[in-house]
């Protein structure tokens, strides 16, 4: 007799027939009819009516009978709360039983019953389970901890259970703590911003002892934990790499991944140059190897993090790209990856086999892969400068193949060659004019259109080809339009004489005959130029053309480290930060990686970017410095700490953390002039500016206030980054109003529109007021200024640098990511002035631990003048004294959310430097 | 609460296990664990299947709750597993029906929290013994040309470990540099095996796997059987020829059996007429594979499949080269060349029956045509 006879039963009267078996006196009897309920539980009958019968059963010895009406309860109790308040008093007597067992099992199952009553009663076996003397329920009951948080977080906070949950990361059972770690981590995930997860060195070593100890899924729990702790030095962060390490030969892949995902963050800390950075590299490529050798979907995960690991750190895995060699039977989702990958390692060095690779795939059966790899050989091109012609060579030889999709897809690659490197494979063209009348794809015909177009003078029946394309011109796609309207200009352009009647058919056609309003612009555009100047129409159109650049389809590095921070989790699955998929506040945190160690060095890796192409490095960002006074006041302790303007988010050059007043009393007041003030390091001489020059004013002398000091626009997004798309931008406070000003540029081919912004939450909760008003397409190079008003209502998470702003901006190509700084002045509000009185007892009240003075030097103003140049700003002179002939002005701003700051700037005639004082009261803003 | 998504895994085709998270979690910490409860089931119930798992649902369910806690995982060894919850056996069933009796421990486990989660107390046998199998498999892309593009080896080290009470094993190996990545069961002193290369462990009981490891240094990697073959498709006419023959290369001097080879025809292959020296072969219509099984591989009578094979008319030329799949077995040799010396015993007085097996497969060995 099996199980499987719980199933059949389905005549009529069965509840009946159940609950007298259920009543009955015999042990087996009950547990058969207990059995019989769960399996039509299963299956999905309503046995709810069941419940008093049921729940009778529990005070029983029978551990497994009792176990199956926990499991009855479970799914009952939320649809019978009266009845579940009967099941109390036998949980709360199952708690204090001797046996351990039944004791876990209580406390496990009541936590699990999601009715408000119940957990009344739970918080004491609960409480007395967490001290409990044995192991097993001290770990079932951290875990009960956070399901118990998920019901009711405010009784779980009032009942300090959070405490002795912390209390338990010093248990001596490594079971214990790896439960604990993972209990404090969910409740941590629903409150970002809570400090729960207070990790210090000594907390560390704990987790780093239960590491060698607990269960393979305690491990990947502290491993995840692991991964958030920023270490103060590089010392900490090797000896925590070197006892993480061992964690790579284990047998469960999940675990490898979190010990990868904590090296490569703490990497970031080490010195290049030191002996274990080169160790700790090579112990890395075994590990990740043997994941592909796991199960497609294994690998899949291990590739799409790969993929990731190669853009920031290519060195770890440059001598193994033989096993990202395809094989036939891999998956295609499998197969894509590996050649991704192998792409991405392509270097001179293994060029040679890439290409043999490649080749061969090229003749492999799945279309979609096919056509990849022949896109690969065009990549391979572009990247390796060496190999260019190999790649040229081999792609002629699978166009000889005379495969159609084939074909297609090397035209349009050796399209990408020719931009790349300019009179050096034209030689090629005739070859690909032979197969003009397979191509099919919109795609192919507009690099074939192009390729003619832009080498007329070299093909002799140049004009025949594009004639022939002509006749079905309405049936063509929009790409392949704008292509042969462009390319049958430049040939009039260079063969004026024989081509006069083709540009006009094609010139009426677009204008004429088209509804499409970007063709029939261009061929006006076109028209014109050629009717009132064609020296003119030749120098735009036939006008040199800029490279194109190495690598397309790089991660953009800011969110490549966020990805990184995130490694083995769906993000790092999906290339996509979780706040694009997570919905609600759970787990959109931002993470960043660490800056490397010692000074304000940028993190750029010199082989990093020579390896993989990327152009700039990663803007990383220091360590937090503490909390949010150590930055509001600590404006000259921390040497990189100020820096000038918001510096370009693509810069590359790492800026060092921008301290709230630091950054905005820095811009606003100045410190551009050649003396920069003794904080700031020498480097970041050169590009602080605007500053003074721009607030006050000093060609006006002294003049008016004119609004609000806001700093020159930067370039937010390059064009390279944006897919075409330029974004520089600034923000201004105009008549009260905090805004973004912005202009886009489309520096692509085509039409951009369906123009969208988003802000990550961020330290002061700005938001978009209202939808970005780009209401006309955008068309190529056309340049649009808009202005998005802000508030600052938005969800609120402390950024570091505290004023860093993570926007993403959308268009119908593509979603662009990018970061930027806004100026704290920003957002001082206009409110900000304070009563004399008031101010006085503040300043009074403010201990002098949270004071800070600082200079600025070489500024040329009286003290009138500062006082009216920064009131624009809304920094608002409350009182004036002058004492031994220095003039102390007494300021007050206050920021949008409603932290006061007070200051006290002191002048002295003659000398050209200031000295400010800053306080504020709030020790621990509540962000 | 947060967005619920799927994640599932699939085994054997069968079955697809499905489970729902709240959270960002780990997709490989799912996955793994998915795998864990169907190789649990596999172990308790033999097979892994909608029959097995309805007819002990109630097992089922003892086993999942076990096994998870509010998406923690508990215990997921299968050895503390079998003392909580023990595994239906006829015997067991006939007891309890008569007696009343249950399939659940009473008793907490003693491996649950120890620092040898792996291995219960109180084990007893009567005839001790301790079984090592090296299983290694080859990993191959051969080219038209017979040179190996890519090779690597896949080994594991699994075991039957039958021994009394707390035994402390040593295993050491004759040449253990060249394993180039390993991963073990918990169980190996990881120190150990970084300062002397030998496995340390106090082994769970029964069967496990201990170690798996990795060598990709192409010269280390011996391919063991060549293959001449020829398969091409008339440009003309509706038809091809094949001709492929199977040679041995390194064998060291041992036999390679079950030899078999598959061949993914192109869509327009409709049918093959060949004859084989040796073995048989199977050409499937709907899937267009070929299968040749040959069996054992006589180095004095090359096995040899050749003939022509029938193309729909009116079609092109296939444009694609099929691959050969290889599968084959050798005894008593781990291709690598790793070999164990010792097995040393310690804080037990007997002596144990030890036993060491070798055993190579291809893996994913392809040659391309």
């Amino acid at each position: 007799m099996t199980d499987s006879k719980y199933f059949t039963t389905t005549k009529k009267g069965e509840i009946f027939e159940l609950k007298a078996e259920l009543n009955s006196d015999k042990k087996e009897k009950k547990k058969e009819a207990v059995k019989k309920v769960i399996a039509s539980m299963t299956v999905g009958k309503d046995v709810s009516a069941l419940f008093p019968d049921v729940v009778n059963c529990m005070q029983t010895d029978n551990l497994e009978l009792k176990k199956l009406v926990y499991l009855y309860l479970m799914n009952y109790a939320k649809s019978q709360p009266d009845m579940a308040i009967m099941a109390v008093n036998t949980f709360v007597k199952d708690c204090e039983d001797p046996n351990p067992l039944i004791r876990a099992l209580a406390v496990r199952t009541m936590g699990c019953i999601r009715v408000d009553k119940i957990t009344e009663y739970l918080c004491e076996p609960l409480r007395k389970c967490l001290k409990d003397e044995d192991p097993y329920v001290r770990k079932t009951a951290a875990v009960c901890v956070a399901k118990l948080h998920d019901i009711n977080a405010q009784l779980v906070e009032d009942q300090g259970f959070l405490d002795t949950l912390k209390d338990l990361i010093s248990d001596s059972n490594p079971m214990v703590v790896a439960n604990a770690v993972a209990a404090l981590s969910e409740i941590a995930e629903s409150h970002p911003n809570s400090n729960l997860m207070d990790l210090n060195p000594q907390t560390i070593n704990k987790l780093l002892t239960a590491l060698n100890e607990c269960t393979e899924w305690g491990q990947i729990f502290i491993l995840d934990c692991l991964a958030n702790y920023t270490p103060r030095d590089d010392r900490e962060s090797q000896s925590i790499c070197e006892r993480v390490t061992p964690r790579l030969s284990h047998a469960n892949s999940a675990v490898v991944l979190s010990a990868v995902k904590v090296l490569m963050k703490f990497m970031e800390m080490l010195p290049k140059d030191l002996d274990y950075y080169g160790t700790l590299l090579k112990k890395l490529a075994p590990p990740l190897v043997t994941l592909l050798s796991a199960e497609p979907e294994l690998q899949y995960v291990a590739l799409r993090n790969i993929n990731l690991i190669v853009q920031r750190r290519p060195e770890i895995l440059k001598h193994e790209m033989k096993v990202f060699f395809v094989k036939y039977n891999d998956p295609i989702y499998v197969k894509l990856e590996k050649l991704d990958i192998m792409i991405r390692l392509a270097s001179q060095a293994n060029i040679a086999q890439v290409l043999a690779e490649l080749k061969e795939y090229a003749t492999e059966v799945d279309v979609d892969f096919v056509r990849k790899a022949v896109r690969a050989i065009g990549r391979c091109a572009i990247k390796v400068e060496q190999s260019a012609e190999r790649c040229v060579s081999t792609l002629l030889d699978l166009i000889q193949t005379k495969v159609n999709y084939v074909v297609q897809e090397a035209i349009v690659v050796i399209k990408d060659i020719f931009r790349k490197y300019p009179n050096k494979y034209e030689s090629v063209i005739a070859t690909l004019c032979e197969n003009l009348d397979s191509l099919d794809e919109p795609e192919a015909r507009a690099a074939m259109i192009w390729i003619v177009g832009e080498y007329a003078e070299r093909i002799d029946n140049a004009d025949e080809l594009l004639e022939s394309f002509l006749e079905g011109f309405h049936d063509e796609s929009t790409q392949v339009q704008l292509q042969l309207l462009t390319a049958i200009v430049k040939l009039f352009l260079k063969k004026p004489t024989e081509t006069q009647e083709l540009v006009q058919q094609v010139l009426s056609l677009a204008t004429q005959d088209s509804d499409n309003p970007d063709l029939r612009d261009r061929g006006y555009i076109y028209w014109r130029l050629l009717s009132t100047d064609p020296v003119a129409a030749k120098e735009v159109v036939l006008a040199e053309k800029p490279l194109i650049s190495e690598e397309t389809d790089l991660i953009e590095p800011t969110l490549l480290e966020e990805l990184i921070c995130h490694i083995g989790t769906l993000a790092s699955v999906y290339h996509k930060p979780p706040s694009a998929f997570v919905e609600g506040s759970r787990g959109v945190q931002h993470k960043r990686l660490p800056g490397s160690a010692g000074s304000g060095e940028s993190v750029e890796s010199p082989d990093t970017s020579s390896a993989a192409g990327i152009s700039d490095a990663p803007p990383a960002v220091i360590p937090s410095q503490g909390d949010l006074l150590g930055d509001l006041l600590n404006l000259d302790v921390t040497p990189p700490a100020t820096t000038g303007p918001p510096p370009a988010a693509n810069s590359g050059v790492q800026m060092g953390a921008m301290d709230l007043l630091g950054g905005g009393l820095d811009s606003l007041m100045g410190a551009g002039f050649g003396a920069a003030p003794a904080a700031m390091p020498a480097s970041f001489s050169a590009p602080v500016s605007g500053g003074l020059d721009d607030l006050f004013d000093l060609g006006g002398g002294v003049g008016m206030p004119m609004g609000a000091f806001s700093p020159p626009k930067t370039v937010w997004l390059p064009a390279m980054k944006g897919k075409g798309l330029e974004i520089s931008g600034t923000f201004a406070r105009r008549a009260g109003v905090f805004q973004m000003e912005l202009t886009l540029m489309n520096k692509a081919m085509s039409v951009m529109t369906d123009f969208a912004i988003q802000f990550n939450r961020n330290s002061f909760g700005i938001a978009p007021a209202g939808p970005l008003q780009v209401l006309t397409p955008l068309s190529p190079n056309q340049t649009i200024e808009v202005t998005l008003p802000l508030n600052t209502v938005g969800p609120v998470m402390k950024m570091d640098p505290l004023n860093n702003l993570q926007v993403a901006v959308k268009n119908n190509i593509d979603v662009f990511y990018f970061s930027c700084q806004y100026p704290i002045s920003m957002l001082f509000v206009e409110d900000g002035k304070m009563e004399r009185q008031v101010f006085l007892a503040t300043w009074k009240d403010i201990p002098n631990d949270n004071e800070s003075q600082f200079q600025i030097k070489d500024c040329h103003l009286s003290s009138d003048a500062a006082s009216n140049k920064l009131q624009g700003s809304n920094i608002f002179t409350i009182a004036k004294r002058t004492v031994d002939g220095q003039d102390m002005l007494y300021q007050s701003m206050k920021l949008t959310n409603g932290i006061w700051v007070l200051a006290e700037l002191r002048l002295q005639a003659g000398n050209p430097n200031y000295t400010v004082s800053i306080k504020s009261s709030v020790v621990q803003p509540n962000l | 609460m947060g967005e619920h998504r799927r994640r599932s895994a699939q085994t054997t085709g069968k079955l697809f296990f499905l489970s729902v998270v709240q959270t960002e979690v780990p997709p490989l910490f799912v996955v793994e664990f998915l795998h864990r409860v169907a190789d649990t089931f596999q172990d308790y119930f033999g097979e892994c299947s909608e029959t097995v798992i309805k007819d002990n649902v109630v097992i089922v369910y003892e086993l999942l709750e076990e096994m998870l806690d509010n998406g923690f995982p508990l215990a997921t060894e299968s050895n503390v597993l079998m003392e909580m919850i023990r595994p239906p056996t006829i015997l067991r069933s006939v007891v309890n029906t008569l007696t009343g009796g249950s399939n659940v421990g009473e008793k907490l486990p003693t491996g649950q929290l120890s620092i040898i989660p792996w291995r219960r107390a109180g084990v007893k046998y009567t005839n001790n013994e301790a079984y090592f199998d090296v299983i290694e498999e080859i990993d191959a892309i051969v080219d038209k040309s017979g040179t190996t593009v890519f090779a690597e080896i896949q080994g594991v080290v699994e075991a039957c470990v039958k021994l009394s009470g707390m035994p402390d094993l040593t295993l050491s190996f004759m040449n253990p540099r060249l394993l180039d990545d390993v991963s073990f069961h918990p169980c190996v002193r990881f120190k150990r095996w970084e300062a002397d290369r030998v496995l340390s462990f106090i082994p769970p009981d029964g069967n496990f796997r201990l170690m798996s490891y990795h060598v990709s240094s192409q010269n280390l990697v011996a391919i063991p059987v060549y293959v001449k073959q020829n398969i091409s498709f008339l440009e003309t006419g509706s038809c091809g020829r094949l001709e492929i023959t199977i040679g041995p290369k390194q064998t060291m001097g041992k036999t390679v059996e079950a030899l078999m080879v598959t061949i993914h025809m192109p869509k327009s292959v409709l049918s093959v007429n060949l004859t084989a020296t040796q073995g048989s072969y199977t050409y499937d219509l709907t899937t267009k594979a070929l299968i040749w099984t040959i069996g054992k591989l006589n180095p004095q009578k090359l096995p040899n499949l050749r003939g022509s094979l029938s193309m729909q008319s009116g079609v092109p030329k296939p444009e694609e080269n099929p691959s050969i799949n290889l599968d084959l077995k050798i005894q008593q040799l781990a291709i690598s060349g790793l070999k164990v010396s010792r097995l040393d015993m310690y804080g037990e007085k007997y002596k144990p029956f030890k036993g060491v097996k070798y055993l190579t497969k291809a893996g994913k060995f392809q040659v391309r045509t």
